[in-house]
């Protein structure tokens, strides 16, 4: 008998594994597998996973080391401490009006554009006729690329000796005089509004998408249940729909907020990041990827982003892990 | 607010009469945002057919009917710059970036989702973290490991990554599949186990299960992916931008660039132009809607 054993257990865990709970199942199913496919599973995993760790993790890692340096990719990299980032905060002329920029962007986005993607959603959520073409309208700018959206706007916001739209309307129609009338992109007072209106323009349909798939998703007993209990339809949005949609508002937030960090094609398009619409992803590749290379400097704000960036990450991974853990 | 009070209240005898006038007001509202929704791209497009010399002469600029209507610009435009040489250079890059990065997380999220070992869930949390960094923060190191990396003939001219397609192609299929490992781990978690459990007992081994069992069944997943991956890499102009040098190595989102501040020149040319960029996306939306909303939802499903 006890010879016979090894070879016993050995197909057990296939017919035993079928009913029993997951975690058991999984240890045994392990078993199945060979040497073999062993090592095909980890080369599957591995090998994506390592490009990705060299490419992504170290090269952020490659940033936080560099911002310590004062290296112009030409002489021997020299540490200086914190020297970068004392300059940063203190002498830099950008970096107040960069940080400062974002920050709009986002609230911009949090406040204005994301509540108004939920707004749409919600409104075509209802059983109207011709949804479906409302829907592809509000939808079209987010399959343009925002060096798209940038130049369709500068159509728009140009100034009047650029024939911009707008102006043009405005003096044609003799609402302002000519020569008040503003350069909506090139103006460092208004512009950052102005490319925030146009990057919101994509940002709204983004949102009205990824929400109107959740509402789609609610149970319409809910709802039902909450009609019946009497609730208007506002009502039931607040106290039902809202909470139950909890793993779609976290994605809306985190998506929200990693565009706002994000941000670099439009303004790149209008000016470089120039005059009035500083953003720390300009300030990057300005500093760091030009004639002046200062690697050094350019990683510095680059690590100041990562540290901001990796607010809504944390935020968002801890929130993946309870789900998985559940 | 009253209408609200309405609905809630009890059914009256006019109840149907004002839900019926609710409905026209959302129809109206909707109607007129959908309307300024459409208006840049409409408007583009309407510039994009005056010939410039037209909009000059016009006292009012821009804000006037037209005379002429023609497809005079993309005519230049087509003549001007080199255009089919854009085009080709997003297709040489996007095209095996799309499908690299399918085949590459389809494995690796495979062998997350369908098996059990120590690591699972932090090999996950990197890949998901990754995906979600602002690509400006790796460019600095980045540009200089692509102009320090040599790289043998036959894979680039330069003896570089730095200015290559290969380049673009490996930080494209890199960076997005963070996103398509996420995605796919989690459609494949929906899968039944039982198939994978049975597979295994008829003697398949793991690379057979792959590719005979799951990934047929992805095909809804791989599509949706597909489109959207495609059309994020056709729109790419950072990478592109920061990567590539030479102007005419430069796929055409990123060639856009060289328009930049032109608009003082000639608007109407500038429309023509973005538009041209903008088709071929516009009509792979107009054919594949449904890839775009399932794709998204898929990234947005679970967590």
């Amino acid at each position: 008998m006890s010879e016979l054993e090894p070879r016993a257990q050995a197909p057990a865990p296939a017919v035993a594994g079928a009913g029993v709970v997951t975690s058991e199942k999984r240890r045994r199913r392990y078993s199945l597998l060979t040497r073999r496919d062993k090592f095909l599973i980890a080369l599957m995993v591995g090998v994506p996973f390592v490009i990705f760790v060299c490419l992504i993790w170290m090269t952020t890692l490659a940033s936080v080391v560099l911002s310590f340096t004062n290296w112009d990719g030409i002489q021997p990299i020299k540490f200086i401490g914190l020297d970068n980032y004392t300059q940063l905060i203190t002498t830099y002329p950008f970096f107040w009006p960069a940080l400062s920029h974002n920050m709009l962007w986002l609230i911009f986005f949090v406040c204005i554009a994301t509540p108004f993607g939920i707004f749409l959603a919600v409104l075509l959520d209802r059983q109207l006729k011709g949804s479906w073409i409302y829907q592809s309208i509000f939808f079209l700018p987010v399959v343009l690329s925002l060096a798209v959206v940038g130049f369709i706007w500068e159509l728009q916001f140009a100034p009047l000796a650029g024939n911009g739209f707008i102006d043009s309307a405005l003096v044609s129609t003799g609402l302002i005089n000519a020569n008040n009338a503003p350069d909506w992109f090139g103006d460092p007072s208004i512009n950052i509004w102005s490319v925030l209106v146009a990057a919101s323009w994509r940002h709204v349909g983004y949102i009205m998408v990824l929400y109107l798939a959740g509402l789609k998703s609610v149970d319409p007993s809910l709802r039902e249940a909450a009609a019946i209990d009497g609730a208007n339809e506002r009502q039931t949005f607040i106290h039902v729909v809202f909470p139950v949609m909890a793993p779609i508002n976290v994605v809306i937030v985190v998506v929200t907020v990693i565009e706002s960090l994000r941000a670099f094609d439009i303004v790149y398009i209008i000016n470089h990041g120039k005059n009035g619409l500083e953003l720390m992803s300009t300030l990057i590749t300005n500093n760091a990827i030009s004639e002046a290379s200062l690697i050094g400097f350019g990683s510095a704000i680059a690590v100041v982003l990562l540290t901001i960036s990796l607010v809504p990450i944390v935020l968002y991974l801890s929130r993946v892990m309870r789900t998985e853990n559940q | 607010m009253s209408l609200h009070a309405a609905m809630a209240g009890q059914r009256m005898p006019h109840d149907r009469a004002r839900r019926r006038l609710r409905r026209a007001v959302l129809y109206i509202f909707l109607t007129f945002l959908a309307f300024i929704f459409a208006w840049p791209l409409l408007y583009a497009f309407y510039t994009s057919l005056r010939p410039y010399g037209e909009i000059v002469a016009n006292p009012n600029g821009p804000f006037s009917l037209p005379g002429t209507l023609n497809f005079g610009n993309y005519i230049t435009f087509w003549n001007e710059t080199d255009l089919p040489r854009f085009y080709f250079n997003t297709l040489v890059v996007a095209v095996p970036a799309v499908l690299l990065t399918l085949w590459i997380a389809s494995m690796a999220a495979f062998a997350i989702s369908r098996f059990s070992w120590r690591f699972n869930l932090l090999v996950l949390m990197i890949f998901t973290a990754g995906n979600l960094l602002p690509p400006q923060v790796i460019i600095v190191p980045l540009y200089k490991l692509y102009n320090m990396l040599p790289v043998p003939a036959p894979l680039s001219d330069n003896g570089l990554m730095y200015d290559q397609y290969l380049g673009l192609i490996l930080i494209h299929t890199t960076f997005q599949t963070g996103f398509c490992v996420f995605v796919f781990s989690n459609y494949m978690k929906t899968l039944s186990k039982e198939l994978v459990e049975a597979a295994m007992i008829d003697g398949a081994g793991v690379f057979t299960i792959y590719y005979r069992v799951i990934l047929p069944l992805c095909r809804p997943a791989l599509a949706a992916m597909g489109t959207l991956l495609f059309t994020w890499i056709y729109n790419d102009f950072f990478w592109a931008v920061m990567l590539i040098e030479h102007g005419d190595k430069r796929p055409i989102t990123a060639a856009l660039n060289n328009l930049s501040g032109s608009y003082f020149v000639d608007p109407t040319l500038v429309a023509a132009g973005s538009l041209l960029a903008a088709i071929p996306t516009v009509v792979l939306y107009m054919l594949l809607q449904r890839n775009f909303v399932s794709g998204l939802t898929l990234g947005s499903a679970k967590g």
